[in-house]
């Protein structure tokens, strides 16, 4: 997985989609934006993240979940 | 013979929509669908670690900020696994200093390969030739060209077209032989004699009614 390692933890392009998921409900447009990333590395990477269960896809927009926002919680600390 | 015209009837071909696909990548898993809205050029070499493929990949690399500013994104392909290509993107930037920043589609299966006609059995049976498809924000297919294993690609000639497509999707004219951006453009043929004759009087540069020449 491009946004999350085998060890489980988010990769840094992972992290960065994570960040920008915590500032509430949005498009992969707008994530991409936000993290700074290609379009098509955020679309696939929120695949990733939703199948993980970290971001739940509203839509046509994502947000971050509640076991997503753990997990960047043990990351900021 | 219907085997044959079922092959050549399943290769893409211009105006037509690109293939989908999800493939293994050297940045995960990728669909077609994920580049949808942007310009993709889609390319294929026959091997990594091989002579010509490098100098081809640094070539791509060092235009890949010029088709960045375009609204275009690369992604290559050959039949190599992940790990080789993971390798290879090291070495090359080991070697050369050079990071390859757009990703690789690892196709052993070969499937997007076939689908997109890019195994020639002529030149070799298990390797790509060098393909280039540029695919539109639509996701169909605009230009696809082809060259043997023992030539490596032109980008000029590739940056050339991604403009010329741009500029008759924006315009709605055609371009002319070696055009350059900034250069005059071809206005399209009238359909009717009344368009012909009225389009000698629009101040365009003509050679006769079914050419002529404007500044963009």
């Amino acid at each position: 997985m491009a946004c999350i390692s085998p060890d489980g933890k988010p990769t840094e392009s992972g992290t960065r989609m994570l960040r920008a998921l915590k500032s509430g409900l949005g498009s992969p447009e707008e994530i991409a934006k936000e993290a700074g990333l290609p379009l098509f590395r955020v679309r696939s990477g929120l695949r990733e993240l939703t199948q993980a269960g970290l971001a739940n896809r509203k839509d046509e927009s994502y947000e971050l979940s509640p076991k997503g926002g753990e997990l960047l919680g043990t990351l900021s600390t | 013979m219907e085997e044959v015209r079922e092959r050549v009837t399943s290769l893409p071909r211009l105006g037509e929509p690109a293939p989908a696909f999800e493939a293994l990548t050297t940045h995960g898993v990728l669909k077609l669908d994920d580049f949808k809205g942007t310009w993709l050029i889609l390319f294929s070499h026959p091997a990594d670690f091989t002579p010509v493929c490098t100098t081809e990949f640094i070539a791509f690399a060092e235009i890949y900020p010029e088709l960045q500013k375009r609204g275009v994104e690369l992604l290559g392909l050959s039949v190599d696994s992940v790990s080789s290509h993971i390798a290879w993107v090291r070495n090359v930037e080991e070697k050369t200093g050079t990071q390859i920043p757009f990703p690789l589609i690892a196709d052993l299966n070969k499937e997007v390969s076939l689908a997109y006609g890019m195994i020639h059995p002529g030149q070799s049976k298990t390797e790509t030739v060098r393909c280039v498809f540029i695919i539109d924000p639509n996701q169909i297919i605009r230009t696809i060209l082809y060259y043997p294993l023992t030539t490596g690609r032109n980008m000029d000639e590739i940056l050339r077209i991604v403009d010329a497509l741009q500029t008759t999707d924006k315009n709605m004219v055609a371009t002319p032989a070696n055009w350059r951006p900034g250069d005059m453009v071809v206005v399209p043929p009238p359909n009717t004699q009344e368009m012909a004759e009225e389009r000698l009087k629009q101040g365009y540069e003509c050679i006769d009614w079914y050419l002529c020449k404007k500044k963009l």
